[in-house]
């Protein structure tokens, strides 16, 4: 159920850091790794599992690495991508950005994090804020400033220390809303849902007990304060430091939190919303001379919201060329390595419309290869408001000391994955 | 200053150079050194020879430079044991630290170090660190005992070390429980006998750790919690109840985990309940959510939704829009989301998940639009109602010219023909114009079955036909044999103006070929035409059997034990585990039994724990092999024609269907992923599934619909297919025999061959053979006792086989004194549980006496 050893490899399958948690695999296994994936991509049948005689790899491709779980059994595959999700994640805390040149450069580092991340296979701790306790850049003399193991690697908060202390006692909360959305040619909307996050900046002295309060509707209709106002949670995830248990009997979502920056909570829910923005694009296609774009876009939203840096994203075939723009209102550029054009709206307000035309020469010879048919896709930002309508009700800060702590609370909608497909 | 300058040396000298450096006064310089020869590790070079040196700088009070003189040693011990005792003072010395992050790491890294010598002086270490008082440092000796067991399982018995173990899952810090249930979870996967039974109380602390532990914690706890079998509903329903708040965890591994086990208990739970209701709706959303995960976990999410849309459809039906294709996922999420709309779809929503799939046939990835494409005809086949539409889709789809989209829908278009026949030849037309651009084989051959299937309609289906026969041999197998077929049809029905072309084709096929396939359908197709042209019209005009509508759904046995594996390898792959693994261990995880309906046991008795693996392997020679399926088509009608006996009847043809006219239509339907045995399958048993296809249909009802592409069963008609011209055909040939002059008596019966030497299994001999006796399987079987004692009480078990073969009575053999052999003839059935074997004609077989277990493998010709 575990992984035989993890790899770090180059995009050529070069071997930068290589670590064997249970010797039962041949570690030069690894070498066949690159061969594979090739021949598997060649026959067009990727998938983030390969199998050969030797063992199993699970992996994952960020930026210019590959992330490598070998293993012979029948491993947890889910355990094993979140784990080797969670090492970019711890990695990128201890060095930032997790490339081929900041893992050579902190080789080291790596190792002894990856000596505590995991043991045999098992993923241990992996609280980067934990491990930065104990695991640090600079090499440690034990005589002197030994590094002492934090209570937190095995309380029960294993994600906060004790004796944190701060002169102002403050906690920054945002309710970030990502809408997805995916609507067919004919403009009717195949798919719509929220997806929305409790971001969190905590910066609270001692071992603090939070309750936030959200007009939660289960809660609500439980309470006896009727349906106004109040959201359906469809389904909701927490950070590991939220009592589940407590939110499943009465949706109460307590909490210690950790310190400084996380994701408190994310939620999801599936709304027929009226899309905020809305495009509508028309295209003539005079095939070996020149294509027009008339572009349409709509804010349907409320008056009193505005949108901010609306991006209209609009593809074009890509072997365009000679693009003229026409708009009263933003600029528009053409983006030739996306093949797309985009147009961009620095505010826009609620129930508004606005207009463009694109104008674009085609070659008089026709490519060979056929073209995709990439949607349309807009992003933007609409501060102080929530699509769901989620609020948060309070938050409530008890720590034994007694301080009074203050809470900020903002909102903001953005784009998630918005995309509207063209004829 | 980064570490990168360490990864640059690669002069000459460099062992030595280091050398030097390791050896240095200067702990600085010592310590650069030890970074280059990890570095040098890393990329692979061999810096073994630095051993002593690397080891001697282990004492050190720099906690990083002992770090990494571990990492070394961890690498290089074993290739070098003796030097590697040189550390085992420091480790012991360590483990006495008084900082907790030495001695965990002292134990943790000895643990590692899989040297015999080594191991020997770990023990006391260990048992001290299991007692420490510092959580940090339990939590290591727990995994650590995990490590000992995978070195020496003797030693962690001997020195009590489990039930150490079993002490600390009630330790009072919820991460060292974790660690505890994660080792010994392992250890009793690896070991032959469940070492520690889970009880109620266990459970409990379990269950409480559960809301303390970090997530990977959790993970341990639940997947440690999917093997336990709970005592009675309430017991299984307490547990529901308290892990079901794990679905709203933020890592996805928690959430898989926490499907499983529940998946697995629902069965327990009384049917309809309330709770059953609450539960599965509680389901659906986090599994929904796992679609917003990144990619990768995205596809292990659908691999698994496949699974639980299988055993449970009800818990997504609402959801069919998640599974909608976005124009960024990666191509094996496109892949896999197509797989479960089809799954998913159902009168209500066909009409959206049709324009999608309109949609998706239009985009620019080769195998996606594919796929796209046969799933259009998948969902025809389905719904009924949508079969219209679909066609009038896929001809929408050929109008676009996009020459694989044409080629794909005609397969498909075949398939929708075998559904719904006489109902879309208005089409056929449309088809026809399309006839040349057609270059892939497999829609050339459906084209070609399409034609001949209804001749009749086309009036130029001869000169169609004709076309292709010019290239005759130039086309593929797979083509070839459809269009032999064909014409053969296309005589049958219009006589009068074919007779030169047939001839054509069978000389062409019998004479100007060396493909035996081709040769022997070609044979069995004159012989019939020229011995009785009406029987031939019987046999190739037969009516054939509807195609079913579910494809590549699992078979129930193996799709419940996939369940008891959600979030693994094996949930992936669709695979059970030992069919990868190559584990000792044949502990097979099955829904528990109280299952009603659902799933059953292989008709084992005993307990799953198999003690001894003994395998006795005979296979059979080519030739008894032949006459051994020339056998088995002329024993079932013992009394006369086959016309007296209307069931062996109907399956008789059916079976015989299935291996001339309609052979290639498995065949072709062989690969919508009914199984990827075609082609992995050895010649001699090849043809064997051809042969023994149609005695399968005749004891399984002739419920199943053969050679239709879907089934398990039916997958097999895939190669029956396949191998039906070749020995298959042979087989036919003997029922066209058996039809014209009705043999009498048994058939031929395959000498015995020994199955299980004496010296193998404490004295038994046994040998065996299978044959047929008035249309039944029986086993037929020479007990020898070769031992010193009497022997008695002998039972036979089965395991489950791809044939379905069960005993169809209890075993009878007298009790055996030493030195007699005693013959046994065993009836079997053929509806016992059906298990793909590799190869397929693997048949495990246990046989029990004196209370030993006796394994054995017949891999043996019926």
């Amino acid at each position: 159920m575990s992984s035989s050893a993890i790899f770090v490899l180059d995009l050529k399958g070069k071997v930068i850091i290589a670590r064997n948690y249970r010797g039962d695999v041949d570690m030069a296994a690894i070498d066949k790794f690159m061969p594979l994936l090739m021949d598997k991509e060649e026959e067009g049948l990727t998938s983030p599992i390969l199998h050969n005689e030797e063992a199993t790899f699970v992996y994952i491709k960020h930026s210019n690495l590959f992330f490598v779980s070998m293993a012979r059994k029948n491993v947890n595959v889910a355990l094993v991508l979140a784990f080797l999700f969670k090492c970019v994640e711890v990695f990128g805390e201890y060095f930032k950005d997790v490339e081929e040149e900041s893992v050579r450069d902190n080789f080291v580092i790596i190792y002894e994090l990856l000596d505590e991340m995991m043991d045999f296979g098992y993923p241990q701790t992996t609280d980067s804020r934990i491990l930065q306790e104990y695991i640090t850049q600079e090499g440690h003399k034990l005589e002197g400033i030994a590094p002492k193991l934090p209570m937190a690697v095995t309380n029960a908060v294993s994600w906060r220390s004790e004796g944190i202390k701060y002169r102002k006692n403050e906690v920054f909360l945002d309710v970030i809303e990502s809408v997805n959305m995916l609507a067919n040619a004919n403009g009717a909307v195949l798919r719509s849902e929220i997806v929305g996050a409790v971001k969190m900046r905590v910066f609270l002295t001692g071992m603090p007990e939070l309750r936030l309060g959200l007009n939660d509707k289960v809660l609500f209709e439980s309470s006896g304060r009727g349906k106004n106002k109040s959201v359906e949670l469809e389904d909701v995830k927490f950070h590991q430091c939220v009592r589940l248990s407590r939110f499943e009997n009465d949706r109460t979502i307590s909490f210690i939190p950790p310190d400084g920056e996380f994701e408190l909570m994310s939620y999801r829910l599936t709304t027929t919303v009226k899309p905020l923005i809305w495009i509508e694009a028309v295209v003539e296609r005079h095939t070996h001379s020149r294509v027009e774009y008339m572009v349409k876009a709509k804010s349907q939203f409320k008056r009193r919201s505005t949108a901010n840096n609306v991006e209209v994203i609009i593809p074009v075939p890509s072997d365009a060329d000679s693009p003229k723009f026409k708009t009263s209102v933003g600029t528009v550029r053409y983006v030739p390595e996306q093949s797309a054009f985009v147009w961009t709206i620095k505010s826009f307000p609620g129930g508004k419309e606005y207009l463009m035309r694109a104008h674009f020469n085609l070659p008089s010879v026709i490519s060979e290869d056929m073209e995709g048919k990439p949607p349309m896709k807009v992003k933007f930002e609409i501060p102080y408001f929530t699509t769901s309508g989620i609020q948060v009700r309070y938050l409530k800060i008890i720590e034994k000391s007694g301080y009074q702590a203050l809470p900020w609370v903002r909102y903001i909608t953005q784009n998630g994955d918005y995309q509207l497909r063209m004829v | 200053m980064t570490d990168s300058k360490y990864f640059t040396t690669t002069k000459k000298g460099e062992i030595f150079e280091l050398k030097t450096e390791l050896n240095s006064e200067k702990k600085e310089k010592k310590r650069e050194a030890v970074k280059k020869v990890i570095a040098s590790m890393t990329v692979g070079k061999d810096v073994s020879a630095l051993f002593p040196d690397v080891v001697n700088c282990m004492q050190t009070d720099n906690l990083e430079l002992k770090k990494l003189v571990y990492l070394y040693l961890m690498n290089y011990a074993k290739s070098q044991p003796d030097l590697a005792i040189m550390a085992v003072n420091t480790f012991v010395k360590d483990c006495e630290d008084p900082n907790p992050l030495i001695r965990a790491l002292a134990v943790r890294t000895m643990g590692c170090i899989r040297v015999d010598k080594i191991t020997e002086y770990l023990c006391e270490p260990l048992r001290k660190c299991l007692k420490d008082e510092d959580p940090y440092v339990r939590n290591t000796p727990a995994v650590c005992v995990a490590k000992l067991y995978d070195i020496n399982a003797a030693l962690v018995e001997d020195q009590g070390f489990l039930e150490q173990l079993k002490d600390l899952l009630s330790d009072s810090n919820p991460m060292v429980v974790a660690n505890a249930v994660a080792a010994l979870t392992e250890i009793n996967e690896t070991s032959s006998r469940p070492l520690i039974e889970m009880n109620t109380q266990t459970v409990n602390k379990l269950l409480t750790a559960l809301n303390e532990c970090t997530e990977w914690g959790q993970v341990f706890i639940l997947d440690s919690l999917a093997n336990y079998e709970p005592k009675d509903e309430r017991e299984a329903q307490n547990i529901c109840e308290r892990i079901t708040p794990r679905l709203a965890h933020a890592n996805a591994a928690v959430v898989l985990s926490t499907v499983k086990v529940l998946m697995k208990l629902i069965d327990i739970l009384p049917r309809d309940s309330d709770f059953i209701a609450q539960l599965i709706k509680k389901l659906a959303p986090p599994m929904v959510t796992l679609l917003s995960a990144e990619p990768e976990i995205q596809y292990v999410a659908l691999r698994n939704i496949n699974l639980i849309v299988q055993k449970r459809p009800d818990i997504l039906k609402q959801e069919m829009k998640v599974f909608f294709v976005k124009y960024n996922d990666p191509i094996y999420v496109k892949m896999e989301k197509l797989d479960i709309m089809i799954r998913l779809a159902h009168q209500a929503n066909i009409a959206q998940v049709l324009s999608e799939l309109k949609e998706y046939a239009t985009e620019v990835d080769v195998d996606f639009v594919r796929k796209s494409v046969r799933a259009i005809g998948r969902c025809a086949i389905k719904v009924e109602q949508s079969a219209e539409r679909c066609v009038s889709t896929l001809l929408d789809l050929i109008q676009t010219k996009v020459n694989y989209v044409v080629q794909e829908a005609v397969v498909v278009i075949k398939d929708i023909f075998r559904k719904y026949p006489n109902k879309y030849e208005s089409i056929i037309s449309t088809l026809c114009e399309n006839l040349d651009t057609l270059d892939e084989p497999e829609a050339r051959a459906s084209m070609i079955w399409i034609i001949g299937e209804y001749a009749e309609r086309i009036d130029n289906a001869d000169e169609l036909l004709e076309s292709f026969v010019e290239g005759f041999h130039d086309e593929n197998t797979q083509v070839q044999l459809q269009l032999l077929t064909s014409v053969v049809k296309l005589f049958l029905k219009r006589p009068a103006d074919t007779q030169e072309l047939v001839q054509r084709v069978l000389s062409l096929a019998t004479q100007d070929s060396d493909n035996p396939d081709l040769r022997d359908r070609g044979y069995i197709y004159w012989r019939l035409l020229s011995a009785d042209p009406a029987a031939a019209k019987d046999v190739v005009l037969a009516e054939k059997p509807l195609i079913s509508e579910e494809t590549d759904l699992l078979e129930p046995s193996l799709l419940d034990e996939l369940v008891c594996h959600i979030g693994s390898l094996a949930s992936v792959y669709h695979k059970p585990p030992s069919t990868f693994v190559e584990a000792a261990v044949p502990l097979r995880k099955t829904l528990p039994k109280s299952t009603v309906g659902g799933s059953e046991e292989p008709s084992l008795i005993g307990g799953t724990s198999m003690p001894s693996t003994q395998q006795t392997t005979v296979i059979p020679s080519q030739d008894s092999l032949i006459a051994d399926l020339l056998s088995l088509d002329l024993t079932p009608h013992p009394s006369g024609g086959n016309s007296h006996q209307p069931y062996a009847q109907s399956a008789f043809s059916s079976g015989l269907d299935d291996l001339l006219g309609l052979g290639s239509d498995g065949l072709l339907g062989d690969s919508h992923g009914a199984s990827g045995l075609g082609g992995t399958a050895s010649p001699p048993s090849v043809g064997f599934g051809g042969g023994v296809q149609p005695m399968v249909g005749m004891a399984g009802a002739g419920a199943l619909p053969f050679g239709a592409p879907t089934l398990p069963m039916g997958g097999m008609g895939g190669m029956g297919g396949m191998g039906g011209g070749d020995i298959g055909g042979i087989g036919g040939l003997g029922d066209i025999f058996g039809g014209i002059t009705p043999a009498a008596g048994s058939g031929y019966a395959a000498p015995k061959q020994i199955w299980l030497e004496a010296a193998r299994s404490k004295g038994t001999e046994l040998q065996g053979t299978f044959l047929r006796r008035s249309g039944q399987i029986v086993m037929d079987m020479t007990f020898t006792n070769r031992a010193m004692q009497a022997l008695s009480g002998f039972a036979i078990q089965f395991n489950s086989n791809s044939f379905g073969l069960a005993p169809a009575q209890p075993l009878q053999v007298r009790p055996l004194p030493p030195n007699q052999s005693a013959d046994a003839a065993l009836p079997c059935k053929t509806d016992g549980p059906v298990q793909k074997m590799e190869p397929l004609t693997n048949l495990q077989v246990r046989i029990h006496f004196y209370s030993h277990f006796r394994f054995m493998e017949c891999r043996n010709s019926l």
